[in-house]
């Protein structure tokens, strides 16, 4: 328990990563208590309301950040949005992980023909670009949340793949693996009791790092229209109703914008402690 | 790269195979069975798969990607083919804009290390980062084109329409190449040449350009190469946000109007540059560094 504390006080030492997991601590509490948080209901329409400019700019006192084309409270939604965005990230990410470490481990651990498929299967994946696979393949099946997660996970695989095989490729003939092998462990057992804690560090900073790329590409595929769809709200899907009214009401845009960018801030401020803490050979970079 | 090649040509065949049976796309709903039957045959969709998929290659091969189903009897590789200026257009100035950008400011931050321009390098860096790139977009539009009317607000028309665009497009990736020159740079500034270099009364600016930056380089050339797969992604959402007539935007229509014949034709185009690129970058790396030879 000292052990997480010490971490955790390190951790949180610097102010900028202090700062960090405050903006993603409020924001995941956004998203779990957001029915009691949002002033109003997110898809409930007000057509007197319509394009009502935040209070503090001239509108009505009771939407702090406007209303959008149909009279709907953008602070609500923004609200209500943050839980698709930190479901898709996380779960997207949970999901790449899962593969590239399998596949990592497996690729660094055997090497030979093994490492050879694998490899390829990465430089296939990487020379396609994510987006133009991402819509094709959600446009074959459909856009779903579900399918959506499924979709990052299973394309977005390769950063850890790629990781944790140069990671696995070099502790593979560390004393403490061969000492294992030696004891006649069962290969499995080696992967997940020696190798694994071992290449921890930077499998926990690529995550951190990947749930702030998973979180904009989620925006950007609610954003053409390939996410989750509507009733459901995304940030994205406001960016792409804001984009239509981008002449006549600024904020429709503005805001959605504002809070992928503090998300995702936030996630690269603790990604950067992170790796200082746990990986201070990549210090700096 | 062949192996790879295979590996996106069999990528697209499965997706193209998922997406529902070509032959009743083709035909009229109420076609008779043995239509259906005969037109399969014709088609060799009858025959196992894997000769289904050595057919599917040679068609590929010889620029055969089959027949649009949204622009009725055009080929789907001239349309893809007559957007791809667009966006290489757009992909090169956005590489320029990350260039101007990051190399400068990568120099900068590594110089003046944890003083304020490197604050603000960093800063910009780590923002960039953090910002969906179509979001920039549509503010830039916002600030450039409603309220400042400087440039257009979408399409594709003089140089000033360019602008907008691939700034947006580039912002990100000189955002991650201004790190990228700041950490390699300020590794190789901790080199002994580099301080052997300044022992021997070498100018600072010289040792700098002509010891350090040229050896941080290939780090920064390397990412460049890689980073064209990224900056081809983030154009089909640029595109969008500024109607500009690239692959990006008609790989949605096609998606949209699931035109599997345009869509194949555009991953495989763009996976194509992906790959030039990446070899580009492999004969930049013999320029730049003389130890490095392919002979």
């Amino acid at each position: 328990m000292s052990g997480l504390w010490g971490f955790l006080r390190r951790l949180l030492s610097s102010p900028i990563a202090a700062i960090g997991t405050l903006v993603l601590v409020t924001f995941v509490v956004m998203a779990l208590f957001a029915p009691q948080l949002a002033p109003f209901e997110p898809t409930a329409p007000n057509l007197r309301a319509r394009l009502a400019p935040p209070s503090w700019a001239g509108g009505p006192a009771q939407h702090v950040l406007g209303t959008d084309h149909l009279g709907r409270d953008i602070l609500s939604r923004l609200i209500y949005g943050s839980r698709i965005a930190l479901l898709v990230g996380i779960a997207g990410v949970t999901l790449q992980a899962f593969l590239g470490i399998t596949l990592g481990t497996l690729a660094g651990y055997f090497g030979g023909k093994l490492d050879v498929g694998i490899s390829r299967l990465i430089d296939t994946l990487i020379a396609i670009p994510n987006t133009i696979l991402y819509l094709t393949v959600l446009g074959v099946f459909g856009p779903s949340l579900v399918g959506l997660v499924l979709v990052i996970g299973f394309i977005g695989w390769t950063t850890f793949a790629r990781v944790v095989r140069a990671e696995t490729m070099s502790v593979r003939s560390r004393e403490f693996v061969e000492a294992a092998r030696a004891l006649g462990q069962y290969t499995p057992i080696i992967l997940v009791r020696h190798v694994l804690p071992a290449i921890m560090a930077p499998i926990i900073v690529v995550a951190t790092l990947n749930v702030a790329t998973v979180i904009i590409l989620e925006a950007s595929l609610s954003f053409l229209g390939f996410g989750v769809q509507p009733p459901t709200v995304t940030w994205g899907r406001m960016l792409a109703d804001g984009r239509n009214y981008v002449a006549t009401a600024w904020w429709l845009a503005t805001f959605p914008g504002v809070f992928i960018t503090f998300l995702c801030l936030s996630l690269i401020f603790l990604g950067d402690r992170l790796r200082d803490v746990l990986d201070p050979r990549l210090r700096g970079r | 790269m062949i192996p790879v090649v295979l590996g996106i040509t069999l990528i697209v065949f499965v997706l193209v195979r998922i997406s529902g049976d070509p032959v009743v796309l083709m035909l009229p709903e109420d076609a008779e069975q043995w239509q259906v039957e005969a037109l399969r045959e014709a088609l060799g969709l009858d025959r196992p798969i894997p000769v289904q998929y050595a057919m599917y290659l040679r068609d590929l091969v010889r620029g055969d990607f089959g027949t649009s189903l949204r622009y009725t009897n055009q080929d789907a590789l001239p349309i893809v083919l007559e957007r791809l200026p667009a966006t290489l257009h757009l992909t090169l100035a956005a590489l320029l804009v990350a260039v101007i950008i990051s190399f400068p400011l990568g120099i900068v931050a590594a110089v003046y290390r944890n003083r304020w321009p490197d604050v603000t390098a960093t800063s910009f860096a780590v923002l960039g980062q953090a910002m969906p790139n179509f979001w920039l977009g549509i503010m830039l539009i916002l600030l450039f084109s409603v309220t400042l009317g400087w440039l257009p607000v979408s399409g594709r028309g003089g140089l000033n329409s360019l602008v907008l665009p691939a700034v947006t497009l580039g912002t990100a990736l000189a955002a991650l190449l201004t790190r990228l020159m700041r950490s390699s740079l300020l590794e190789v500034l901790n080199q002994d040449y580099v301080r052997t270099a300044t022992a021997k009364g070498l100018q600072r600016r010289l040792v700098l350009l002509k010891h350090a930056v040229r050896n941080a380089l290939l780090a920064y050339v390397t990412v460049l190469g890689l980073q064209v797969a990224s900056l081809m992604a983030g154009a089909v959402v640029t595109e969008q946000v500024f109607a500009w007539p690239g692959i990006g935007l008609l790989a949605i229509q096609a998606i949209n109007s699931r035109d599997m014949p345009v869509i194949q034709g555009v991953v495989v185009v763009a996976a194509l540059i992906v790959m030039s690129a990446n070899l580009i970058v492999d004969v930049l790396y013999a320029l730049i560094d003389p130890r490095i030879s392919y002979s």
